[in-house]
């Protein structure tokens, strides 16, 4: 049986974990709006998309702190798709937390990137999913959000602020039929942890990570850790006692 | 990315640092910047070349493979233009469900597109499809300073020909555009049988080559006197009914690089005998996936790490069919003297359709590969013996495979060098080129 063609919203479309989750959904045959900023690499990763089998492609440039002008592209993603099956938010900045720690503009600026258009995207998002009732909406977290580390709590403070929001959005949005996945990536090899020295074990393909997302957002999974044992990880540094957790220095 | 870079036989061990690119418009800025701070470089694939032909002489490299994206597909025609980095298990993946198949593979899909070119792979059906180039309808090549030059056999047509097998020298094939294979199904109707000595693998050759579109023989290298190149001949072809399949086999993968190579005389004899003694002495019909028919050594990722710390070295060599059979039995000979080799030893007989590529290694008649656990006795005392025999029959070594053989073979071999020397980008220089031209 073919499935139904899919619309599918991704804010931050030109992000290796995003674009990484359209291949997959294009194969499916799906319709994209893909927001981003930059409008080059939006036609680069269309043309891709295309490629694979998606069956419209609409571009949309916009700046996703720029707050006044989320309605603007809800209005012409609507046009564009009529409904929203899956709305993916993937944009977002890795800090660079001693630079912020000295620079509040800096540090404000990183916060809005990762945590403010986030919020202010959502709200637009979930008065058109509680219009529609149906849908998935699935929102990139972080491994970060679950505990302050000293090397980028900025960063993990704005995404533990959208996983919480996420939370209380997923209990929202379950009563009228949609559902809302937190994604928890771990470390991913993209441009964004480029020239960090990460652990190559724990270093995950785009792509595998987005073989996981993308069954999870179709198995409705609430929490999303990306490769899975980042689950096992974060259960056990969640569980470390705070006054042992302040002497390390992850 | 910071994990440093190395071929896969993981000889010579030089790491190279790998200095990535995401998007294609950013491509000429950042080969800018590496050339400004490093002075030259090497555009670098999937690092599925063996020796040092993928080494930059600055072990500085334009790490290619994130540019992994298709820019157009034309299913009705078979003809798709993607980025360079792309995988050929990922043009495969897009391409198949479609009816379309690489028009020649190499024994594995995990090199680049633009790897494919640069070295101009072949594959089993060389008798019948001749080389990769010759299925390339058109690539972007950046030299460091200049605009971009889009090659085809009209446009630029020296450009186009140094760069199909030009080894990345040229400048940085950065996209390119190739015409598929149509197919009806992924499965191969295979015949197999084994031979039982050099003359029988010619005889076989002869016979079945012209009627099959694939045709390959795996050789036990440890084989001597009168079963001196005993094998086993594979011949297959696309099934005419069957199913599309994406190869998605579960992988197995080798974890760690042990401190030594697992593959010595004892556990290869007992291989090699008893996996000789497995094949049918009768012509034997069979069908089989594309993946494990193509790429077996796929299943099994990092399986380089097998032979220790040391790396390994590929010989491949291929010499004129005139004197094929005699030197094939030389080489041989000499093998299974030595008690060196691997479990993995390929005779193949190549056609004698041309490349459109300057340096391209097949040439017609016989073709064989197998790999060595290094050693300071390989490059002192076998290979200069191979090599005496290769050159004797008027034949030459494989530069993707190759670690070892001399500036004035290489230039004999490739009178077309000094062609691909002056139009070479001087801004790129591989370990390879440095060793062999300077």
């Amino acid at each position: 049986m073919k499935t139904a063609v899919k619309k599918v919203l991704i804010i931050g479309a030109t992000s290796a974990i995003a674009s990484a989750c359209a291949r997959l959904w294009a194969t499916q045959g799906s319709d994209f709006f893909l927001v981003a900023r930059n409008v080059e690499k939006l036609q680069q990763t269309a043309a891709d998309l295309k490629a694979r089998g998606a069956t419209h492609v609409t571009l949309h440039e916009m700046d996703a702190n720029d707050i006044e002008a989320h309605p603007l592209m809800m209005g012409r993603c609507l046009t564009a798709l009529g409904q929203i099956d899956i709305a993916l938010i993937a944009h977002g900045t890795l800090p660079d937390q001693k630079a912020c720690e000295r620079d509040v503009h800096m540090a404000l600026k990183e916060f809005a990137n990762n945590c403010t258009s986030v919020i202010a995207l959502l709200t637009v998002l979930a008065m058109q999913f509680e219009t529609q009732r149906c849908g998935s909406l699935a929102i990139i977290s972080s491994v970060a959000a679950d505990r302050g580390r000293p090397s980028n709590y900025l960063y993990g403070s704005a995404k533990a602020a959208v996983s919480t929001y996420c939370e209380g959005l997923q209990a929202r949005l379950f009563k009228v039929g949609v559902h809302v996945t937190t994604i928890k990536p771990g470390f991913v090899d993209t441009p964004m942890t480029q020239g960090l020295s990460l652990p190559a074990a724990l270093l995950a393909q785009p792509a595998q990570v987005a073989q996981r997302i993308v069954k999870g957002i179709a198995n409705k999974v609430p929490t999303l850790y990306a490769p899975g044992f980042w689950a096992l990880i974060m259960l056990v540094i969640r569980s470390i006692p705070q006054p042992v957790f302040k002497r390390l220095n992850l | 990315m910071s994990t440093p870079l190395y071929s896969w036989g993981r000889f010579p061990r030089r790491p190279q640092r790998g200095h990535g690119c995401v998007w294609l418009d950013e491509l000429p800025a950042q080969i800018d910047r590496v050339i400004g701070a490093h002075h030259s470089s090497l555009p670098y694939g999937n690092g599925r070349s063996y020796g040092d032909s993928c080494l930059a002489a600055s072990d500085q490299v334009l790490h290619m493979r994130s540019l992994d994206r298709l820019i157009e597909a034309d299913w009705s025609t078979g003809v798709i233009k993607a980025e360079a980095g792309i995988t050929l298990a990922e043009v495969l993946a897009v391409a198949i469900p479609q009816g379309w198949f690489l028009p020649v593979t190499p024994g594995t899909q995990f090199a680049t597109l633009g790897g494919a070119i640069a070295n101009d792979v072949h594959g089993k059906n060389h008798h019948v499809r001749g080389t990769f180039g010759r299925h390339v309808l058109g690539f972007g090549l950046l030299r460091h300073g200049e605009p971009e030059v889009i090659c085809s056999p009209e446009d630029h047509p020296a450009l186009f020909a140094a760069s199909i097998g030009g080894l990345g020298l040229t400048g940085v094939i950065h996209w390119a555009q190739i015409q598929l294979m149509p197919i009806r199904a992924t499965q191969i109707d295979t015949t197999t049988v084994r031979f039982a000595n050099l003359a029988e693998f010619f005889a076989l050759s002869a016979e079945l080559d012209a009627r099959h579109e694939y045709s390959v023989a795996w050789v036990d290298c440890l084989a001597k006197g009168a079963e001196t190149g005993r094998g086993v001949f594979i011949v297959g072809d696309h099934a005419q009914y069957g199913s599309l399949e994406v190869g998605q086999r579960k992988k197995l993968s080798v974890p760690l690089t042990p401190p030594v190579s697992l593959i010595n005389k004892v556990s290869l004899s007992a291989f090699n005998s008893l996996y000789w003694r497995l094949h049918p002495s009768q012509r034997k019909q069979g069908r089989s996936a594309h993946e494990p028919f193509f790429y077996p050594l796929d299943r099994i990722l990092h399986w380089n790490r097998i032979y220790g710390r040391r790396g390994f070295q590929q010989y491949q060599c291929v010499v004129p069919a005139a004197n094929a059979e005699a030197a094939m039995g030389e080489l041989l000979r000499t093998i299974a003297d030595a008690g060196q080799g691997s479990f993995l030893a390929v005779l193949k007989r190549c056609g004698d359709i041309a490349s459109p590529g300057l340096l391209s290694f097949p040439l017609e008649g016989t073709s064989l590969a197998l790999d060595f656990a290094q050693s300071e006795a390989l490059e002192n005392v076998l290979f200069p013996r191979l090599d005496d025999i290769v050159r004797a029959a008027g034949g030459r070594l494989y530069p993707a495979k190759d670690a070892h053989m001399s500036g004035v073979d290489f230039r004999r071999a490739y009178p077309a060098w000094e062609q691909l020397e002056a139009l070479r980008d001087p801004s790129l220089m591989s370990r390879f080129w440095s060793r062999v031209i300077l």
